[in-house]
């Protein structure tokens, strides 16, 4: 198993460095929003592209779902689901698309239940994804509000109630 | 739960708090409406309801909302299903509103088999919104009476939403908080996968309790025939999301050929009776594909064969 395989299944050391990571790129929000978000996001891109790519199989959606998704990326599902898996998960949890890959969303679920700070956004329905986001930093995208660009009929507030957790 | 909004013979059958029985239909590759009046002959004098698939297994036939309108004008009451496979979100909502204009209005909204299972292997997948977030779609339609762009509609379309249910495969533990998302979403009925496994349901089922989601929705659970321990091994290898125990299979080998048919709706409607019992099923739906007279006759030994067509 690589570095990355077993990094991987620590969420929650990477849910920190997530947190951390957003914070710091909030707090320097003044500095980007002088860049432009043009500048910060070519800036971030790369960067971001191979970082995350060798550790979460990013596919650079630019609009990072990633804590809601036990720190797995959905979009390394064929179907690019969101919400959750599709009912045709083969037998021993292996993807109905690719028989030699886990079903993203086994794993998703599996890590997402180690985590202590996001785990329970594995309950928040996600909004269809911004397709003009693709190929850009979602760091960048969430400085600039860029990932709010949600459906306007989309209400952000739907997620299980807590009872129901 | 929340009112009876469209009146129809299926809502109403689930809401007056009778065991259920919805049969799936499989559009036929023809352009002849009679050949659509043929598949649900059989089938559909018993049903509340007719379940029209959309090109399940990515399969190419006649399309589910013209498939539904030809049954429905013939005084069926159906399903139409819609999957996320083929449209993206420009087309799903004008589709929606014309299934809803022409008096198609209870939607089962699923994520769809991928087309690699189908005939067209080639064809490009397109899923831009998911199973949840189509219904939901559906339901801002329906109550906010706008599109996701936000732009209003003259009139807001009617529907009971439905959703899929599997509660046979992987993730088992998450399978009950995908169907509260779902309910979150706007899904008031389900209609599950295939059950051959009663245990693995059962304990689905009681989680599902558990969360108090059979009191937001209508559970139906999938049966239907095997023909032989072929057909098993093929339906549990080639289609997607089916669970078949190796002790169902055996059962099937162990027969002999002549009494197979026999056999396969013999082990069907002992399934049957045990969903009947588990708490928070609200019916069946009856996948009988080619097997029809086989689906009627399981239908008869169960004692489900009351007749629900109102002309
Ligand atoms: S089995 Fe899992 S990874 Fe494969 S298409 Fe379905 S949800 Fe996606």
């Amino acid at each position: 198993m690589s570095f990355f395989n077993r990094l991987r299944d620590h969420p929650y050391l990477l849910e920190v460095t997530y947190q951390v990571t957003e914070q710091v790129v909030n707090a320097l929000q003044p500095l980007w929003r002088r860049m432009g978000y043009d500048r910060a996001e070519a800036l971030f891109r790369t960067p971001e592209k191979i970082g995350k790519g060798a550790v979460f199989n990013c596919k650079m959606c630019g609009q990072c779902t990633l804590h809601y998704t036990g720190m797995t990326c959905p979009m390394s599902c064929p179907k690019n689901l969101r919400n959750g898996p599709c009912g045709g998960v083969r037998l021993g949890g292996y993807c109905e698309v690719d028989a030699t890959m886990k079903c993203v969303w086994v794993e998703v679920f599996e890590r997402s239940q180690k985590m202590k700070i996001y785990g329970d956004d594995i309950y928040q329905i996600q909004p269809p994804l911004n397709q003009q986001n693709m190929d850009r930093s979602a760091f960048m995208n969430i400085a600039f509000m860029k990932s709010a660009e949600i459906p306007e009929a989309w209400k952000t507030e739907t997620g299980l109630s807590h009872e129901q957790k | 739960m929340n009112k009876n909004r469209t009146n129809g013979r299926f809502e109403s059958a689930l809401r007056s708090g009778k065991f259920v029985v919805a049969a799936e239909i499989s559009p036929p590759d023809s352009a002849n409406p009679q050949d659509v009046l043929k598949a649900a002959n059989i089938l559909g004098p018993y049903a509340d309801a007719l379940n029209v698939t959309d090109g399940s297994g990515a399969n190419c036939h006649i399309s589910s909302v013209a498939t539904c309108t030809i049954l429905s004008n013939a005084g069926y009451e159906v399903i139409f299903q819609m999957s996320c496979r083929d449209r993206n979100r420009i087309a799903m909502q004008g589709e929606l509103l014309g299934a809803s204009a022409l008096g198609l209005y209870n939607v089962l909204c699923i994520t769809g088999d991928d087309v690699t299972t189908g005939d067209h292997p080639q064809a490009k997948r397109v899923f831009d919104m998911d199973s949840i977030q189509l219904i939901q779609t559906a339901r801002i339609m329906r109550d906010d009476g706008i599109f996701l762009s936000g732009r209003k509609l003259s009139a807001k379309p009617t529907f009971f939403l439905g959703g899929a249910d599997n509660p046979f495969v992987e993730p088992f533990e998450f399978r009950p908080y995908r169907l509260a998302k779902k309910i979150e979403a706007g899904a008031e009925f389900f209609q599950s996968q295939y059950c051959f496994d009663v245990g693995r349901l059962k304990s689905h089922m009681q989680k599902v309790c558990d969360l108090g989601l059979h009191e937001k929705s209508f559970i139906l659970i999938g049966v239907g025939p095997l023909r032989s321990e072929k057909t098993a091994e093929f339906m549990r290898t080639k289609v997607p999301g089916v669970y078949i125990p190796d002790e169902i299979v055996e059962r099937m080998r162990k027969t002999p050929s002549e009494k197979k048919r026999e056999e396969g709706k013999k082990i069907c409607a002992e399934i049957i009776q045990q969903i009947k019992e588990i708490k928070g099923v609200a019916g069946i739906h009856m996948m009988a594909y080619k097997q029809e007279e086989s689906g009627a006759e399981i239908l008869e030994m169960v004692g489900l064969t009351e007749k629900k067509k109102i002309e």
